[in-house]
């Protein structure tokens, strides 16, 4: 094994500290462009959403200076990353940073001298809306990915949460709703095992597969039933649920604590799936069996039957993740309506190096960066929103060209168990 | 490794014959050809697992049709009081629809009839020829999905790939002027490079950095789609002089592909390229040293650099190639039946081509006749759709079925109980996403 | 804990790989399996263990007949098996490794750290294995980690441990170590299998050998058995330990490697600053334990891994800088280590693989169009020459047997006109009709004037190839000496004793990094290697020849 894995080690090396240096000065100059080309005047940063019981004071930054500001820290970042041996903790640092930078100076240019101000709260809620699927999408692939099998089908697996939630929810109730969404993506997940597992299709091809599948089932039905009957697709949603105190916090209040029951889910999912695979007996076994299934085996660790349970209990939390979609937030099901968004958990999951925690920062990120493009599209800016969208992508391309630390999945990701 | 077991053919290794039209894999010595066809059959050879597939695919579509009908339905809460009536409706429905499906794709009997009463001869083919022409770019993404699967690379990013070429093409096909000739082949070729450009990337990026080409090029579909849209959406850019909506204007005449033998029974030249490129690619695997060099990189890797080869080389050549090829049906959709670019006209096409290759299983002929029917359902569907009211994304259920029943062989021996074989599967090159 | 087999059998296949084993293991026994590669002894004990299933055959412990469908069982019945290769997971600390399936938890299956620690620490303390419970196993010395294997059947409470083939990893010194280990394990009462296919180890830890010979059981003997019949026993007919060869005719410098330095996965340099050369006419052979660098060091002379420092030179040329394919074409042949990873493509027949180096070349292609006709043709010659017993050279490598495919990787590699022929490991696996004819046809091309490096880890193999011999030791060749060494010198060296001094006084100054043999070669007939005259050689740039 080692004489594969080193034999195929790419033969040029990328020097990351070459590279990340560089990349932040190209931030930081960016920044700076930002400020040049600013109208003049102060961008306004609102704090509270309307009707909040207090009102924080919005913020005027002066645009421009502000920009050359940031984009000169983002500059030195740069220099310093460049010539001095740093921890770990602060090359993360580094890159949070920067990319804050960046987004502050955006949002200064983007609302220099602007009559609406920029209502910062919205943004983040709009974050955390959008980045449910994403979560809990990274969340399911984890699951899977943790146990060995490797998980495309999370966008097959949204969709068809997101198709069976609307339509039981219309007939039965939205909490039904929620539950067969999360049963229809964990059959996908069967689907998935059985094939993967049993059948020792190759996962990545699979999953594919799957997808085309679940996209044309879905679309089929939505063309063959939905749209003769409306009243199959009635677009029920959940109400928010402000949590009594801490819903009340300023700024933090909005954001964290008054959403629709599909927050709290994914929060609830993220502390379980994270606790469950790096501090119970049950998770070493699922990353035992991960990363060396023989060994796993040899201990009287059933493997197969983890992979069973991991995949599918990974599509059940992905079909919640698509419910979200429907019954979450608009409530209509539309044909190919996950939009890529499994595609992009998949990323949030590599991002996050396989970890419940890493995924969900990631998929926050992506989530921020739709909710930055939505907000920035209700404004006149001059430049396409379709670039930003771009956005997270490229990140993960850059992510998984190792420029910003080396990724490892799981051992024996991908790979079948077959015993003699 | 002292005492292993002798490899027994793995359902994901065997497969593909060395090259297509290369040396039959190891055939029992004295075997004869009745019995070598027999073995075939009940042991489910690639061929027959293929046709059965098909057959179990088509069931089940079936059914999806008859349980999706209303009509079919209200007959089967009544099913006690009156089963024939309930089964005959649901075969009704489904035997309906499949009929329109082969009027509409392979040969519709009133046009015969028509004929032989003074009716045109050329509209019997009609339905053959609107099949070959939307399985044109079938045959060349699933070449492009295939001859990267030959070198051990999953390029799921046929479709941005396939953006990547038609915005060149496009461009070309309004933006300059050329004679009539030389016009559609300067824009074919850039048709070419601009795929080629996208899978340059992901082979570059592989090879330099070892990123994993089905993230890369997931990503890059999507990167793809929002590029196309931007240029779409900016004025003096590929948008449409005067409008709103993301279009572009449409290719001059020029650019257009000519359909060969004239109307009705046309056959579109984007058909006769894309059998061209078929057959490049045949000898470019069986014939030539580059093709063994892809087929030993994708077998094996390690082998491959022990043995001299440049791996990370002949990644980045394959994904060139492989991204030309997508981009060349970018451009034989746009420079045949679209002619303007739109933000959403890639469709599925790069999706279709993973089907198509996996049915075909990665080699040229078979790439092409799986994208013959794929391109017989797509035809099929929207006769279908207007003759029956089923929806043509029926289409997209069935290839998924075909390709997921394909990929597992044991599956479909244990549903119609053939015999377990010696060789089996789609051969699996990608595993896991550490290289 | 006694252990009974009666009749133990297993197909795969056609090939019956246990046929009929009987084997009575008593409480505090070793008890040693010996067999060639390949006998059957590693099925048998996966059918111990639990990971195989026998067709036929009964398991008795303490005279109750006992079912073992999966490692659980075996668990169960207290046999625990320190596998060839190791079941560790490498991203666990040791602690995690050694509790696995089972963990100390507390409420809700929240995994007790502490106390998993605290019960490694102890046995680990009891049996003075010096493990560190939190250390991650993928930065720990493959000698530590078999001591986690051992630890880890402990936790379970085996009475029956297996060892398979423990030795292959380790020096002789650790081997010590690791027998030390077995006989206080076997004074509390534990018995211990010992599988092995080496003669000396076996005799000088077993209480009782068995002997297997494809599949059956030929023999027992007591540990007083001689070597002859040990082996004779374990081949099936008495064995020529040496190969007939005359002595070599060394000719200039063929192969030059000038201070190559190649990096580590961790931070020690897996090759440092390893200089040596060979010969026209000559085999040098590399021995030293596994994972030592002779991989690496074999990789970066083929330019399949880049080296930080040092050069290459082939016949004089500087190759430090030439891809793999230059240096292919220049006149290398190269015997990869892993022949079904890195020599072999699978699902390629017989013919592709004969070319699999040579294919854009004439006669098999003509510009990039490929000559199938010239490609059979080559085939059909090669397999003739080379006596490979395939059904057609249409049929695809991996179908055959290991013998087999080692011929063809043979003759595709001294079948072109070659200067250096590097082979690792050309043998491992190979049953002993195939080892006679590799290690003939190695002779063969050393009579024709190619230099050969051999890099292998049996030391038999290295003692009837080679005409010097130089000993790796964790990147540094720790010195040269002549076929006539002793085993115990070799294994001193190997643990990495460093050079000379006490044990060859005859040549204290000189340097551990000089490729020169001992002055005591010229006594030697096949070792005479290098002279004094060669000295200047490794101080000053060769000329080219």
């Amino acid at each position: 094994m080692t004489t594969l894995t080193t034999a195929l080690r790419a033969p040029v090396t990328v020097n990351r500290r070459i590279v990340a240096a560089g990349t932040f000065i190209v931030f930081g100059l960016i920044d700076i462009a930002f400020g040049l080309y600013a109208h003049k005047g102060d961008a306004t940063f609102a704090l509270s959403v309307s009707g909040a019981g207090v009102h924080v004071p919005s913020i005027h930054a002066p645009a421009s200076t502000v920009a050359y500001a940031l984009g000169a820290a983002s500059i030195l970042i740069g220099v310093l990353r460049a010539f001095l041996d740093q921890p770990p903790w602060a090359k993360r640092l580094n890159i949070g940073l920067v990319l804050l930078f960046f987004v502050v100076s955006l949002l200064c240019w983007a609302y220099a001298g602007s009559a609406i101000p920029l209502n910062a709260v919205n943004l983040l809620q709009g974050t955390m809306n959008l980045s449910i699927p994403l979560v809990l999408g990274a969340l399911a692939g984890c699951m899977c990915e943790r146990s060995g099998v490797i998980n495309i089908a999370i966008e097959g697996q949204l969709l068809v949460g997101a198709f069976a939630a609307a339509v039981v929810a219309s007939v039965a109730g939205l909490w039904l709703g929620v539950v067969t969404g999360s049963l229809a993506g964990g059959l996908l997940g069967s689907l998935l095992a059985v094939f993967a597992i049993r059948f020792l299709v190759d996962q990545i091809i699979l999953g594919v597969v799957l997808n085309v599948l679940a996209s044309g089932l879905t679309g089929y039905l939505n063309d063959r039933i939905l749209v003769t009957h409306p009243n199959l697709n009635t677009g029920l949603t959940f109400n928010p649920v402000k949590i009594p105190g801490l819903g009340d916090i300023p700024i933090i209040g909005p954001i964290f604590f008054d959403s629709t029951i599909f927050l709290y889910i994914t929060y609830a999912m993220i502390i379980l799936v994270q606790v469950g695979l790096f501090s119970t007996r049950w998770g070493l076994r699922v990353r035992a069996v991960g990363e060396h299934p023989t060994a796993a085996d040899t201990v009287g660790i059933r493997v197969l039957a983890t992979r069973y349970r991991n995949v599918i209990l990974g599509g059940l939390i992905a079909g919640i993740g698509g419910a979200s979609l429907t019954v979450g937030s608009v409530g209509t099901f539309t044909k190919d309506m996950s939009s890529g968004l499994g595609y992009i958990a998949l990323a949030a999951m590599i991002f996050g190096r396989w970890t419940p925690l890493g995924a969900t920062a990631a998929a926050l990120l992506f989530g921020f960066t739709n909710s930055l493009q939505a907000t920035l599209s209700t404004i006149n800016v001059p430049v396409s929103s379709f670039l930003l969208l771009m956005a997270p992508y490229v990140a993960t391309i850059i992510a998984v060209a190792g420029l910003v630390g080396r990724v490892r999945a799981p051992a024996a990701d991908g790979k079948p168990y077959v015993k003699a | 490794m002292s005492e292993q077991p002798p490899a027994s053919p793995s359902p994901l290794s065997a497969g593909a014959t060395p090259a297509d039209g290369g040396p039959p894999a190891g055939r029992r010595p004295g075997a004869s050809f009745s019995r070598t066809i027999l073995d075939a059959v009940v042991e489910g050879s690639p061929a027959v697992v293929t046709f059965l597939a098909f057959v179990a695919a088509v069931v089940l579509g079936g059914l999806l049709i008859a349980f999706s009908d209303t009509t079919v339905l209200h007959a089967w809460s009544q099913f006690f009081s009156a089963p024939g009536n309930a089964i005959a409706q649901a075969w009704d429905a489904a035997a309906a629809a499949y009929s329109a499906m082969f009027e509409g794709a392979i040969l519709n009997p009133h046009t015969v009839a028509a004929a032989f009463h003074g009716g045109s001869v050329g509209a019997i083919f009609y339905p053959l020829s609107q099949t070959a022409s939307d399985a044109t770019p079938l045959v060349l993404t699933g070449l492009s999905v295939a001859i990267a699967f030959r070198a051990g690379l999953f390029n799921i990013g046929a479709a941005g790939q396939w953006v990547g070429g038609a915005i060149v093409a496009t461009y070309l096909g309004f933006g300059v002027s050329l004679p009539p000739v030389v016009h559609v082949i300067v824009c074919l070729l850039g048709g070419f490079a601009g795929g080629a450009v996208i899978g340059w990337i992901v082979g570059e990026l592989k090879a330099r950095t070892g990123a994993h080409e089905v993230i890369v090029t997931i990503m890059l579909n999507y990167i793809m789609y929002n590029f196309l849209s931007f240029l779409l959406g900016t004025p003096k850019a590929l948008q449409q002089p005067g409008q709103s909506n993301l279009i572009s204007p449409p290719v001059a005449a020029s650019a257009r592909l000519p359909h060969v033998g004239g109307p009705p029974p046309q056959v579109d030249a984007g058909f006769l390229i894309a059998l061209a490129a078929a057959a490049c690619v045949w000898w470019l695997l069986a014939r030539s040293t580059i093709g063994f060099r892809f087929r030993t990189v994708g077998a094996n890797p390690s082998a491959a650099r022990s043995s001299g080869m440049s791996v990370e080389k002949s990644w980045v050549l394959v994904m060139l190639i492989a991204g030309g090829l997508a981009g060349l049906a970018g451009a034989a959709v746009i420079l045949g039946p679209v002619q303007s670019i739109t933000f959403n006209s890639y469709g599925t096409y790069g999706f279709d081509g993973i089907t198509v290759a996996l049915l075909g299983r990665a080699t040229p002929v078979g790439v092409v006749l799986a994208a013959l029917l794929f391109g017989a359902l797509h035809a099929g569907g929207t006769t279908m759709e207007a003759a029956t009211q089923v929806p043509a994304t029926l289409v997209q259920v069935l290839q998924g079925l075909i390709v997921l029943f394909v990929a597992a062989p044991p599956l479909i021996r244990a549903v119609f109980r053939l015999r377990e074989a010696r060789t089996a599967g789609l051969e699996a090159v990608p595993k896991g996403w550490n290289t | 804990m006694k252990l009974e087999l009666t009749g133990i059998t297993k197909r795969f296949g056609s090939l019956v790989a246990n046929d009929h084993i009987d084997l009575t293991v008593e409480p505090g026994e070793i008890r040693a399996l010996l067999g060639e590669n390949g006998a059957g002894k590693t099925t048998l004990m996966n059918v111990l263990i639990g990971l195989v299933q026998p067709d036929a055959g009964e398991i008795r412990v303490d005279g109750k007949p006992v079912v073992i469908h999966s490692p659980k069982d075996a668990i169960a019945a207290r046999i625990g098996m320190v596998h060839q290769h190791f079941m560790l997971v490498p991203v666990f600390t040791v602690a995690e490794n050694v509790t696995l399936g089972l963990e100390p938890t507390r409420a809700l299956g929240l995994l007790d750290r502490r106390r998993a620690r605290s019960d490694v620490r102890k046995l680990s303390e009891r049996y003075g294995l010096q493990v560190d419970p939190d250390a991650y196993v993928e930065d720990l010395p493959v000698g530590v980690q078999q001591r986690v294997e051992i630890i880890k059947t402990l936790m379970r409470e085996a009475s029956v441990l297996i060892l398979d083939e423990p030795t292959s990893v380790l020096t002789p010194g650790e081997t010590d170590d690791l027998f030390r280990i077995m006989r206080e394990l076997r004074a509390g009462g534990r018995s211990i299998v010992f599988i092995s296919h080496k003669l000396k180890e076996v005799q000088a830890i077993a209480d009782t050998i068995t002997i297997i010979r494809r599949g059956k059981v030929v023999g027992e003997r007591p540990p007083t058995a001689t070597d002859t019949e040990l082996a004779a026993l374990m081949v099936g007919r008495p064995v020529q330990l040496r190969v007939s060869k005359a002595p070599a005719q060394p000719g200039d410098v063929a192969l030059d490697v000038r201070g190559l330095t190649v990096p580590g996965e961790h931070e020690a340099p897996a090759v440092d600053d390893v200089s040596f050369q060979v010969r026209a006419g000559e085999i040098l052979g590399l021995a030293g334990v596994q994972g030592n660098g002779q991989t690496e060091l074999i990789e970066a002379v083929m330019g399949l891994r880049p080296a930080i420092a040092g050069s290459v030179l082939l016949a004089g040329r500087d190759i430090s800088h030439a891809t793999p394919r230059d240096r292919l074409r220049a006149g290398v042949g190269y015997i990869p280590e892993d022949r079904k990873e890195d020599g072999l493509v699978g699902d390629f027949s017989v013919a592709d693989n004969l070319i699999l180096d040579v294919y854009d070349r004439p006669p098999f292609a003509s510009g990039i169009a490929l000559d199938l006709g010239a490609i059979r043709k080559n085939a059909l010659t090669r397999v003739d020459e080379f006596d490979v017993r395939t059904t057609s050279v249409d049929t695809f490598t991996e179908t055959l047997s290991g013998g087999n495919q080692q011929k063809v990787i043979l003759a595709r590699e001294i079948g072109r006109d070659i200067k250096v022929l590097l082979a690792s490991q050309p043998t491992r696996g190979l049953d002993v009709g195939s080892i006679e004819f590799v290690h003939h046809r190695i002779v063969e091309e050393r009579d024709r004037g190619v230099a050969v490096l051999i890099v292998s880890s049996e030391l038999d193999e290295i003692y009837a190839l080679a005409d010097r011999i130089a000993v790796m030791y964790e990147g540094k060749i720790t010195g040269f000496r002549a076929p006539t060494v002793s085993v115990e010198e070799l294994g001193l060296l190997m643990a990495g004793g460093h050079d000379d001094g006490w044990l060859a006084p005859a040549d204290a100054d000189e340097p551990p990094t000089a490729a020169a043999s001992p002055p005591d070669s010229a006594t030697q007939p096949g070792g005479a290697a290098s002279t004094p005259a060669d000295a200047p050689d490794r101080t000053e740039p060769a000329e080219p020849s």
